[in-house]
């Protein structure tokens, strides 16, 4: 074997193991997750029967009579397995109310020997009598769905089959999106409107001085997260720092604290301490390495300071600018800590819309498709980030 | 230059209000008329005593240690290898093996932490200490890599080719020369990699049980649920230790000259 080939293999495989364990520990959880999004199985696992019955249904009016006989028959049986409670979360959640009558029904079955089946199940309940509920079901039963990225994206599948926007009060997830982007836009511009100067400053001052200063930079950034978030619920509640140094000095009367913790103003101010650092440091290194004299030559030759700063100094710290906002922007859009501590109910982002259909309402599938949408627009920025700045370069201070 | 004065307030402040707060000794998350006057009987060290009398902190501090310190060995061994590799020269596909590697680092937590849940509670880690190790060693290793590579980007390779035609084996001339050279940057790569694990809340959250929890999770509850001083004590702990970790970057940035 050549030489070259030799050291290929050789740097393949000091490599190898760790991308094994990033593949198994990082890629394959994500992938799983992010499969959840267009597969649910529950419905097809525990009524394949009745599905496959639907499947005969034109969708007009009701389905016929081996429909409701298999469905008799599997619900008894899904409750037996205690795959019921799946089955009905799952229809449930394409039309609301169908939980209920999915677990009165298989109850009520357990007593009922002989059909006719349409008219036993329409006898327990009046549901059964429906088409829309059947709809729910057949949609449910395929193993493969768009429904959730439709649902995340604020559409419906209409029984026709053709695509709809949601009722106007179901439409949340569009505008959360869109007030996520807006938020972290903001962020990102608050971060470079402080951090310009500061890293400007620290960039070009003696170097003693310079390191305290830096210093004053990186001890945000080592601080752990939560004691950043705790000190800001410590200022700005109603009862903090802040507003009782307002009320003492007279600028607000003691009725008229002001609410800076709990909405967006708190998560906003809060993710701007937190991501500073993230603006400076890229800054600052980039900033460094731009020559003293180029000013100094801008001015000799008769530049206003203004001048100089906007055509000689500002395009040289681009590349810093470029990198320290795609980086912010980046880590903002997908915070979850920080607006789920300090945001209250008006200062949620996406992340956090993600972890209640975790934790709260159950709705993995929903999670997942969002939880998709949001990662597909982090990769898309991170590509961009690696080809205008190279991810080796990201700066750890 | 008195706006960058009041950005560098902005940054630092808050983190220093908590300090003396924390010995306040009202049961108060503001100071009090006393601790303005600088009374020694508004101050205490209630809130540190009642730390390190209850169990519920003393167990997360364990965790914290136990996950974090092995999470910390296991990034920094697998990532100073991964990161000898990508500086090779030979290397193929490289930029898109770094990007891989890093991708942790950028994607949002709750997206690895979702995740994580389902595919470790499927093969039996989830609620268990190996569970979180493996999760956090995945937060930690983009920087280990990023350290590492940086600092080896500065390395002569002439000087492995020296120990080589002077007769050193490889390995000899890795542990002998090339490691000594490269330790401050490994050093630094698992400073962070530990310091990633001892604040990382929402894989905790998502995967672990009440036998698992670390001190950001009871940071987490105690910022939730039943709001107390006693956090600030924690909190003033955290910073103290952060300021401890952040010297320890400096000095061997400085000893690398990297």
């Amino acid at each position: 074997m050549s030489t070259a080939g030799r050291g290929r293999l050789r740097a393949l495989g000091l490599v190898l193991p760790l991308l094994l364990f990033i593949l198994v520990t990082f890629v394959a959880p994500l992938a799983t997750m992010l499969l959840r999004s267009i597969h649910e199985p529950a419905v097809a696992d525990a009524l394949p029967e009745t599905v496959a019955a639907l499947g005969e249904w034109d969708g007009e009016g009701l389905p016929p009579e081996a429909a409701y006989e298999a469905l008799a028959r599997e619900l008894v049986r899904a409750r037996g397995e205690r795959t019921l409670g799946k089955v009905a979360g799952a229809v449930n959640r394409v039309r609301s109310g169908l939980r209920s009558v999915f677990t009165r029904t298989a109850r009520d079955l357990r007593d009922v020997g002989a059909g006719p089946w349409r008219d036993v199940l329409e006898g327990i309940d009046p549901a059964w009598a429906e088409p829309a509920t059947w709809h729910a079901v057949r949609q449910t039963g395929q193993r493969f769905t768009s429904r959730h990225y439709l649902n995340a994206l604020d559409l419906q599948r209409m029984p026709d089959g053709s695509v709809a926007r949601q009722p106007e009060e179901r439409r949340i997830y569009v505008s959360l999106l869109w007030r996520t982007l807006l938020v972290s836009a903001v962020i990102t511009v608050l971060c470079l409107l402080l951090g310009y100067p500061v890293a400007h400053l620290i960039a070009h001052a003696p170097e003693r001085r310079a390191n305290v200063l830096l210093a004053l930079v990186l001890i945000p950034f080592w601080t752990s997260l939560l004691v950043r978030t705790t000190a800001w619920i410590v200022l700005l509640q109603t009862q903090g720092v802040i507003n009782d140094l307002l009320v003492a000095v007279g600028l607000v009367g003691d009725d008229g604290r002001l609410a800076m913790i709990y909405n967006m103003t708190g998560t906003i101010i809060a993710m701007t301490h937190v991501l500073l650092p993230f603006m400076v440091l890229p800054l600052y290194s980039v900033m460094r390495a731009i020559p003293g004299q180029y000013m100094s030559a801008a001015s000799s030759l008769g530049a206003t300071p203004a001048q100089a700063f906007f055509r000689v100094y500002w395009p040289q710290t681009l590349p810093g600018v470029g990198a320290g906002s795609l980086l912010v922007f980046i880590l903002a859009i997908g915070y979850y800590i920080t607006p789920a501590l300090v945001g209250g109910s008006k200062g949620q982002l996406i992340s956090n819309m993600v972890a209640y259909h975790m934790q709260t309402s159950l709705n993995w599938g929903l999670a997942a498709a969002l939880g998709g949408i949001l990662l597909a627009g982090v990769l898309a920025l991170y590509m961009l980030y690696d080809r205008l700045v190279g991810v080796e370069r990201l700066s750890l201070g | 230059m008195g706006f960058c004065a009041l950005v560098l307030v902005f940054l630092v402040a808050p983190i220093l209000v908590i300090v003396p707060l924390s010995f306040n000794a009202e049961p108060y998350f503001t100071f009090t008329e006393g601790m303005l006057r600088l009374d020694p009987e508004a101050y205490s060290l209630r809130w540190y005593r009642e730390i390190a009398q209850n169990e519920v902190w003393t167990r997360s501090l364990v965790n914290s240690l136990i996950i974090g310190v092995s999470a910390t060995f296991l990034a920094t061994a697998l990532g100073t290898l991964a990161a000898l590799g990508l500086a090779s020269p030979e290397m193929p596909s490289r930029r898109l093996v770094m990007s891989l590697l890093i991708s942790p680092m950028i994607t949002p937590v709750i997206i690895s932490a979702a995740g994580m849940f389902f595919f470790y509670s499927s093969v039996g880690l989830g609620q268990t200490h190996l569970g979180l190790i493996l999760a956090h060693t995945a937060l930690g290793i983009p920087f280990v890599v990023i350290t590492v590579t940086a600092t080896l980007s500065g390395f002569d390779r002439n000087l492995t080719r020296a120990a080589a035609s002077l007769g050193a084996g490889p390995l000899y001339a890795f542990r002998r020369v090339q490691l000594p050279l490269i330790a401050p940057g490994v050093i630094s790569g698992a400073l962070f990699a530990f310091a990633t694990s001892f604040d990382e809340v929402v894989v905790v959250l998502f995967m672990a049980g009440i036998e698992q929890r670390t001190i950001p999770r009871q940071m987490w509850a105690g910022i939730r649920e039943q709001i107390s001083p006693a956090i600030l004590a924690v909190a003033t702990f955290l910073i103290v230790f952060a300021t401890i970790l952040l010297a320890t970057v400096a000095w061997l940035r400085r000893r690398g000259a990297g």
